[in-house]
């Protein structure tokens, strides 16, 4: 038994893909020019109101759904008061008690058996609009910094967790697990790197002693620039979380709730200065804004129009195409376009095996190898398709289908096509009776071999076929041989 | 009648039927402002061949039989709180004194459509706040009836203007009384329209849930012709309301039969002048002589008013005022001056060993926001942001601003009654006329309640207009009659009903010189 239980909760940040801000008319898109995309709404001139982008509230409503939260009918916006430069108002809007959502879950799992299947809840989601950039220019010897507001407005969800991970491989998971449903939905892109992702793990140690469990204080990490480093983070600090506690036996409440910052260069974390006057936001609701209500109905429509999400496709991969939940785990994983391929594949050919293993073995191989997307990829499904049957039917073996698809890859050719090129021929069924009939004929020490109970022998048959006649199938060349030795 | 001392509405006819040009009009209110706003101070800036401009522009196009907006060719003024494109929009405050807007305001965009003949901007107190425009950072504007004593404010300049005839029409803003005491304290109309009939956009917040754009004119039909011409749903304010904009310059001189006036009972209690009492008595039987039936009300909750005002206002302008920090626009203190100060003073602590005493200075980020909002704000507006910061605070926020807004519901509830009963509350304006410059400067709760009568409009929402009513000691008394939400087009009716009766509207200042 470990000697404490570690405590995770996560406070994510996704920007919504809207084509305009949360409050005014411009552009969201990622990497222009600085203070390109901005107005006088956004850049908060006096005299300026915020209009709410209904696009951005649907889309936070459809997310907050496919997290399996409730909505409220009834929300508002608030002001978070602070400044900062980026901060062009002097003040956030965002949602502080009545947030659009809360109470929802997310269920996590991996069939490779590294975490046990768990729903994780989740506390609250709220939308608000995002702070600019600052670039703090301290190369040049200066105390300068410029400043970016092409970002400020842009929608921002905050997914709050309740403290249910006890790993930071289930932090992971669950991070892993909501990317997915946001692609899925169609919502963010979840770039880490352009900062439409960001995450703050809480963490802290429940220890085992004589007396019971003692929760040691929270500590807040920030910088954690991508899942492998919130992995890491988490574990470095659970780790350090035990040295403090057996050297201070520091309980929760004894001091304040400290935040550090994850290097990833070093693999550690260090402690951020503590501000006292930053923990009074000075909430207050907007009085540019009207609060949104939001009918029974809208949630029912919003729902209803969810589409298919991650953990419902897996289900029925599994139980309408008959592949394992690790196959089914593979191939929803890749995303909604590359599993939308799949299904294209498995329906076409009606055999969700056969379709499961070239997706994963050519299909997913090719992409690797190639750092395509499945939209970049050259083998349309209905192409695939069409191989696959002269497999299923025997036209091909794995092997020669394998060389096919290689042609169908590289120059783009359709199945037949390829296989025309690849001097590949179906071999009339009477004329391959007939070349049976005659190398059995000619080899009765073969044939004697098999009827003695060596059915194996036959296989020296499919050689002899070959060479007087490539295209043979290989496989019904035994067939079409030990039915001909048996009717002997 | 010479042609300054005409009302709005007589000098579109002129307009209308060619008898007066744009330019004559406008050229003779310049001179008007030329001649006496030197002494008055109603405008912060105006400029003579811009005006004259947009007049020679509207009356070629007047010429060319080309189709006009309903005010062309008119006057008017603007607060220097609604932003215009390219311009000046300070709201008489140090810290924008070098803002130039990026764009139009709704209000001065409709303006623009319209036709109208921006004329200038008129002085106000800091941000909108205060009742006699002397917040203002940069000039005192005086009564055009007596020049020792104030306008009232904070639409101070915006109501001078009209009172010294240096333009027919005139917009202001109405935060807790900022058109109608104003107007009543100057002697003409000032009508502030329920909360959402005007857009908001472009009108420097003071306080969001309150502030009203409104006209100010000297008759309750010219205050019809500009109000229809500002008002409307505006895409760009959550806050705006859609409902249909009624012609309230055609309807305005149909008089209202059946009408029934509340009397507030609390608003004749002690602090109200005998001469104001008497003036409002006398009015309210002069609506009796034209038909109206008055019946006394209550309002329980309206002496809270002025309490829960002076907090929601503050802690919205607290936030409202928090993006003049000196960094994106406006004034910022001078950085190097702040900067070599900075580093003196950490020198001299690490020099005398003081080494935590140098860690507890601030960062320059901080110290530029405190000297430059320090060095930009008035002392008004200050103690406005303080007021309001304290009562948002973490423990506070409950006991002050929540149960301010509980309060405030009360006071909605208390009119929503009273129009159940009435058509309109009528009552007094201020508890006195216009008071003498620098008289209540040192007593801020003094000035404070001076608001007593017209905040509650503001926080129920509603529509209130001032109209003149008499003289005290020569200085104008107004009237305020007060209605349910989106019922200007009635209260326009009244008021210009009780216009048609007496002639308190048409009094001019002698002017002098
Ligand atoms: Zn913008």
């Amino acid at each position: 038994m470990s000697n404490y239980d570690i405590i995770i909760g996560l406070e994510v940040h996704v920007q919504l893909q809207t084509a305009t801000k949360l409050f005014c008319g411009c552009s969201t898109q990622f990497g222009a020019e600085p203070n390109t995309q901005t107005c006088p709404v956004c850049t908060g001139m006096p005299g300026t109101l915020p209009v709410m982008n209904r696009k951005a509230f649907d889309l936070a409503v459809r997310t907050a759904l496919a997290l399996n939260c409730q909505i409220a009918p009834f929300t508002k916006w608030d002001r978070k008061q602070y400044y900062y430069p980026d901060l062009p108002k002097g003040y956030q809007i965002s949602q502080f008690d009545l947030p659009f959502s809360h109470d929802g879950w997310l269920e996590i799992s991996d069939p490779k058996g590294k975490i046990e299947p768990k729903r994780l809840r989740i506390q609250r989601v709220h939308l608000e609009e995002d702070a600019g950039k600052s670039m703090h220019d301290e190369v040049a010897g200066s105390a300068d910094s410029r400043i970016d507001l092409n970002r400020t407005g842009t929608p921002l969800l905050e997914i709050v967790t309740q403290p249910d991970m006890r790993s930071p491989a289930e932090a992971k998971a669950f991070l892993t697990e909501l990317k997915l449903l946001l692609t899925y939905l169609g919502v963010s892109d979840c770039n880490m790197q352009e900062g439409s992702l960001r995450v703050d793990g809480n963490i802290n140690l429940h220890v085992h002693t004589d007396a019971g469990k003692i929760a040691t204080p929270i500590v807040e990490v920030k910088n954690m620039n991508s899942f492998r480093s919130v992995e890491r983070a988490l574990t470095y600090e659970a780790e350090r979380l035990w040295d403090v506690w057996q050297e201070s036996k520091q309980k929760l409440g004894d001091v304040p709730k400290q935040t550090r910052g994850w290097d990833d260069q070093a693999n550690i974390t260090r402690g951020q200065r503590h501000k006292e006057e930053s923990s009074d936001y000075r909430y207050f609701p907007d009085p540019d804004l009207v609060p949104v209500t939001v009918s029974s109905e809208r949630v029912a429509e919003v729902q209803s129009g969810l589409g298919e999400l991650p953990a419902a496709l897996r289900t029925r991969l599994e139980t309408s195409y008959g592949i394992t939940p690790y196959d089914s785990d593979v191939i929803v994983n890749q995303g909604r376009a590359a599993a939308d391929y799949y299904l294209a594949v498995a329906d076409g050919v009606a055999d969700g095996k056969l379709a499961s293993n070239w997706f994963q073995q050519d299909v997913l191989r090719t992409l690797n190898d190639r750092s395509l997307t499945i939209e970049q990829f050259g083998v349309p499904a209905t192409a695939l398709v069409a191989l696959l049957k002269k497999i299923k039917g025997g036209e091909l073996d794995n092997a020669r289908g394998r060389q096919v698809f290689a042609a169908m890859l590289d120059q783009g050719l359709s199945a037949d096509a390829a296989m025309q090129a690849l001097g590949f021929e179906q071999v009339d069924e009477s004329e391959l009776v007939a070349l049976c009939q005659e190398i059995v004929a000619a080899n009765p020490k073969i044939v004697a071999d098999v009827k003695g109970g060596n059915a194996k022998a036959a296989g020296s048959f499919v050689g002899m076929a070959k060479k007087k006649n490539k295209n043979v199938n290989p496989a019904r060349v035994q067939e079409i041989c030990l039915q001909l030795i048996a009717q002997m | 009648m010479s042609m300054i001392h005409s009302t709005a509405t007589q000098l579109l006819q002129e307009l209308q039927a060619s008898r007066l040009s744009s330019v004559e009009i406008t050229s003779a209110y310049l001179d008007q402002i030329e001649r006496h706003d030197p002494r008055v101070g109603a405008f912060l800036r105006f400029d003579r061949d811009a005006a004259l401009q947009q007049a020679r522009a509207i009356d070629e196009r007047r010429a060319k039989g080309q189709p006009l907006g309903k005010l062309a060719g008119l006057p008017v003024a603007v607060k220097d709180l609604l932003t215009s494109t390219g311009e000046l929009t300070t709201c008489a405050s140090k810290i924008l004194a070098n803002f130039r807007s990026p764009y139009d305001s709704t209000v001065v965009a409709k303006l623009k459509a319209a036709d109208a003949v921006l004329i200038g901007r008129t002085n106000m107190d800091e941000f909108a706040m205060g009742g006699s425009t002397e917040n203002s950072a940069f000039q005192k504007t005086h009564n055009p009836w007596d020049l020792t004593r104030t306008p009232g404010g904070s639409s101070g300049g915006a109501a001078a203007c009209v009172a010294a005839s240096m333009t027919p029409l005139s917009i202001g803003t109405d935060t807790g009384g900022s058109i109608r005491q104003p107007a009543a304290m100057c002697g003409v109309t000032g009508l502030k329209p329920t909360y959402g009939r005007v857009s908001r956009f472009g009108l420097v917040a003071f306080a969001s849930s309150l502030d009203q754009a409104g006209p100010l004119a000297w008759t309750a039909d010219d205050a019809a012709l500009l109000l229809e011409v500002i008002a409307g749903h505006d895409p760009r304010d959550a806050t705006s309301v859609d409902a249909p904009v009624p012609a309230y310059s055609q309807s305005v001189r149909q008089p209202l039969a059946g009408l029934s006036l509340g009397l507030v009972r609390e608003h004749f209690a002690a602090g109200l002048e005998p001469d104001v009492e008497q003036a409002v008595r006398e009015a309210v039987k002069v609506y009796e002589s034209l038909g109206a039936t008055v019946k006394e009300i209550s309002l329980p909750h309206s002496k809270y008013g002025v309490a829960v005002y002076y907090l929601v206002a503050p802690c919205e302008a607290s936030s409202n005022l928090a993006r003049y920090d000196g960094v994106h626009y406006g004034h910022r203190t001078d950085e190097a001056a702040m900067h070599a100060e900075l580093n003196a003073k950490r020198k001299q602590l690490v020099a005398a060993g003081k080494h935590a005493e140098a860690d507890k200075l601030e960062s320059p980020l901080v110290e530029l926001y405190r000297r430059s909002r320090a060095e930009g704000f008035g002392p008004e507006v200050k103690r406005r942001i303080m007021l309001g910061t304290y009562a948002l605070s973490a423990g506070y926020y409950d006991a002050y601003y929540l149960k301010a807004l509980k309060v405030r519901r009360l006071i909605r509830d208390d009119f929503d009654r009273a129009f159940q009963e009435v058509d309109f509350v009528i009552g007094p304006v201020s508890t006195s006329p216009a008071f003498k410059l620098g008289d209540k400067v040192d007593d801020p709760l003094a000035m404070y309640l001076m608001d007593i009568y017209t905040v509650s409009a503001n926080l129920a929402g509603i529509a209130g207009i001032s109209i003149p009513c008499g003289f005290s000691r020569g200085l104008p008394i107004g009237l305020q009659l007060q209605a349910k939400p989106f019922d200007e087009e009635r209260l326009l009716r009244a008021a210009a009903m009780y216009q048609t009766a007496t002639d308190w509207h048409t009094k001019r200042p002698t002017m002098g010189k």
